[in-house]
């Protein structure tokens, strides 16, 4: 009886404000709090609000039967509490029902596990203290930013008790096999794999409002026939996507919020498929493989490695700048700078940087506040040499 | 052709851009007749003076013969320059006129008449010599075979017509810059008309970007319907590289390179420069080019106490424009309103990181380059000390612009000057 598992990704980083050469030493404010708040009630409008409302719907509807995966970062849920409570209310609301698996990551949004195991731990401790004190829920399922994923990875998750966990089911780690099974991480022994059925995932969050696609107008029965078709050779779809896919990505008016409200219909015709959580799969499930992946794999671009946030010299200079940081941030003991390095640490920052997408004007401009990589470096750098110039100058006055 | 400068005479962004294009239609097999002012061109009584290629002055260059084949220039005895004012025209009348052998200067006998005796060959004022410059175009006209009739910018506009007028074929204006671009609000509302007559009574216009093709379209009331956008680009020469200057990784260079008025936005220039100086004393900034702001410049330097770190070369040609930019270690354009500006791409030839103002048709074309609003100065400082401050920004974009580069080119110019030939009713 294969299962189709829906994971939500929810994330909205904190951006930074313009900032000049001629700030450093004057101004220690980097938050762009206006942009982030208008950006946050607009999407929240948009998509969190109506999306969530959907889903309680269909949870409703289906008496359970419907079933899906979030995970909010940190960095939206302290934004959702400064402006938006109502959104936290409804997220609350979805977690009552019992039919939603909340997952952990880190808390920023980071990617501290390339460079600070402890920075990574501590993160991905203080999301799951948020997400427990919130949502009432121990997670149980571990998914890192952007579904970077390797051997190593793996193996840090399952040390720290999680049942499962997420990745990209690119053929660079699957080779011929299929992403609708679960696998067993090369080195682990009970943490269980799930991967991303790209190509199902992203018919919906890349393809859908794509009116060159020859699928194109793609609606919920013939999408719910291609999972049937899916699910012949397999356990589990996995749809691992954006939520902002759903009303901001796409605007809920071109047809996605109808889509979202038939398709568990639609998928639910067949008897033999239904709607699990991750964990639930995991529970179910025993792996078909060892699957060995000694390299990084992202869901990001073609490459669906780490290029996107460390694919040049931008972005390797800002991100060892700022971990080249930590101790002395460390020695400090004060909350309110490592709040601020931490912060800093947000993929997104580094994401804006990149300059191969650049290249042909892509999509990924979403969200983008810079109008150039160059200029996402120079600002960023310069917040840096201020953070850096502030934390000796409290040192020196301590 | 009716251009205003050919190499190996030529000043400005103007004569670069009929060079790449003339090079690169006549590779795509194109014939082109370019008929260009050029004064002291000779003491003929005609009008004009008809040199046929081969006795066209021209350096040995290996990669001037290929090209020059298909291009037939003929220059016109004028004392038309590109971006000329009414001012510089008649100073220059004046000192034509002081040039003359003695024995002419006294043609007609008495003193006073020496301004009607230099009229006979020179136009009294700006306008009336374009108008007589375009009187060539009818002998062209109707002593020649072509196709269509391609002018550039507004001092050629009647002679393209006259052109038309004769020969009865299409008629294509070709904007690199407007009267806006060089006057401001000020503008001397002779040459806008006659702009706005060229683009009415044009076939087709090529506008050398949206930028351009916007103030068409918004100043002059021209249909967008009628105007197509090609983009500059830029030519490789072989000289690019031969400058090996041994670079003091303590003392960078930040280099402006062009004419030193309104439009290219000098003060902007020194301002920010004076910002930078604050912060890092070790800079050098270097002013090439000449023009009628830089007394100001001068001074405004002189007033800001950044003379020290701030040098005027004034206006330099081929080799020395090598060299300047194989010294330096940034490149800023800070124009007020360019239409293009090539020159950002020549800087890129020499992996020099640059720095363009928004308000410039080669943004529109360029992604790895930092860019500023002219009027913004405290963000064109920003973006300075960050290329000087940051090896990793500057090596990342001198990668990404060689890689750009190698898809900018005046074949793809030329394709679409082709197609729009087309569009025109060739």
């Amino acid at each position: 009886m294969p299962s189709v598992c829906f994971y939500f990704q929810i994330h909205q980083p904190l951006r930074l404000r313009h900032y000049t050469f001629f700030d450093i030493h004057s101004d220690h404010e980097y938050e762009h709090r206006e942009q982030n708040r208008e950006t946050l009630q607009r999407v929240t409008e948009r998509c969190y609000l109506p999306v969530n409302r959907i889903i309680l719907n269909l949870i409703k509807k289906y008496r359970g039967d419907f079933r899906v995966a979030f995970s909010i970062t940190g960095t939206i849920l302290e934004q959702f509490e400064k402006y938006r409570r109502d959104a936290i209310e409804s997220f609350q609301r979805l977690a009552d029902t019992g039919c939603v698996e909340f997952i952990n990551e880190t808390y920023y949004h980071s990617l501290a596990f390339l460079f600070s195991s402890r920075e990574f731990k501590e993160q991905v401790i203080s999301h799951r203290n948020k997400v427990k004190t919130l949502f009432g829920q121990n997670p149980k399922t571990f998914w890192h930013t952007e579904l970077i994923y390797n051997n190593d990875l793996a193996r840090m998750v399952e040390k720290m008790g999680y049942a499962a966990v997420l990745a990209e089911g690119t053929e660079r780690v699957l080779g011929w096999r299929s992403p609708n099974y679960v696998y067993r991480p090369a080195g682990c022994h009970k943490l269980k794999l799930l991967l991303r059925n790209y190509r199902l995932s992203d018919d919906i969050s890349f393809r859908f409002s794509d009116r060159k696609w020859s699928e194109y107008p793609l609606t919920a029965d013939k999408y719910a026939r291609w999972v049937h078709a899916a699910g012949k050779t397999g356990d589990v779809i996995n749809l691992f996507m954006d939520y902002e896919t759903f009303g901001e990505h796409l605007r809920g008016d071109a047809g996605v919020f109808d889509f979202l409200r038939s398709l568990p219909g639609e998928i639910m015709k067949h008897p033999n498929f239904r709607f699990q959580t991750p964990a639930e799969v995991a529970g179910e499930y025993e792996p078909v493989a060892r699957l060995d992946v000694p390299h990084f794999v992202s869901w990001a671009d073609v490459e669906r490695d780490l290029s996107a946030w460390l694919g040049n010299a931008l972005q390797k200079d800002a991100m060892h700048t700022l971990y080249g940081l930590e101790s002395k941030v460390r020695r400090r003991k004060s909350e309110e700078l490592l709040r601020v390095w931490r912060m800093l640490q947000t993929s997104d920052h580094f994401y804006y940087m990149c300059t191969k997408w650049f290249a042909d004007g892509d999509v990924h401009g979403h969200f983008n506040p810079y109008a150039s990589p160059y200029d996402a470096y120079i600002n960023y750098m310069n917040i840096l040499d201020d953070f850096s110039g502030f934390m000796e100058k409290k040192e020196r006055s301590a | 052709m009716f251009g205003w400068e050919f190499p190996p005479h030529m000043s400005g962004g103007l004569g670069t851009a009929c060079f790449g294009i003339t090079k690169a239609l006549s590779g795509l097999g194109h014939g082109v007749i370019f008929v260009i002012p050029r004064m002291n061109a000779g003491d003929e009584p005609s009008h004009v003076e008809l040199v046929s290629a081969s006795k066209v002055p021209v350096p040995k260059q290996l990669f001037y013969e290929g090209i020059l084949k298909r291009i037939d220039v003929r220059h016109v005895d004028s004392l038309l320059r590109p971006y000329m004012t009414q001012g510089q025209y008649a100073s220059l009348l004046r000192k034509q006129y002081y040039h003359l052998p003695v024995r002419r200067r006294y043609d007609r006998g008495k003193k006073g008449y020496v301004f009607l005796d230099i009229s006979e060959k020179y136009g009294p004022d700006l306008i009336s010599e374009v108008l007589r410059y375009s009187k060539v175009a009818c002998v062209i006209g109707k002593s020649h075979t072509f196709d269509v009739i391609h002018a550039h910018d507004w001092m050629t506009v009647f002679a393209a017509m006259n052109a038309k007028k004769v020969s009865g074929k299409p008629f294509v204006l070709h904007v690199h810059s407007l009267e806006f671009d060089r006057s401001g609000e000020h503008i001397n509302r002779n040459i806008y008309d006659i702009e706005r007559y060229g683009m009415e009574s044009a076939d087709h216009i090529i506008a050398v970007s949206h930028y351009t093709k916007n103030i068409i379209t918004t100043r002059y009331g021209i249909s967008p319907d009628k105007i197509s956008v090609v983009h500059n680009a830029v030519s490789r020469t072989e000289a690019g590289r031969s400058y090996h200057i041994e670079k003091e990784p303590d003392r960078k260079i930040v280099l402006f390179l062009g004419r030193i008025t309104f439009q290219k936005g000098p003060d902007y220039f020194v301002e920010a420069a004076s910002l930078v100086l604050n912060e890092l004393p070790e800079v050098t900034f270097v002013m090439a080019g000449a023009g009628d702001m830089m007394p100001r410049m001068v001074e405004r330097v002189a007033e800001l106490g950044i003379g020290k770190n701030f040098h005027f070369t004034g206006f330099l040609q081929g080799s020395e424009v090598e060299r300047v930019f194989t010294m330096s270690d940034l490149y800023v354009m800070p124009s007020v309103s360019e239409p293009f500006g090539i020159s950002p791409l020549e800087a890129m030839l020499y992996d020099v990181p640059v720095i363009i103002s928004r308000q410039s048709g080669v943004s529109e074309i360029l992604r790895h380059a930092l860019k500023v609003d002219f009027w913004d100065v405290k963000e064109m400082a920003n973006k300075m000390i960050a290329v000087l401050k940051y090896p990793d920004l500057v090596e990342e974009m001198v990668e990404r612009s060689r890689e750009e580069l190698k898809n900018i080119h005046w074949e793809t110019a030329a394709q679409q000057i082709a197609k729009v030939y087309r569009l025109a009713g060739v």
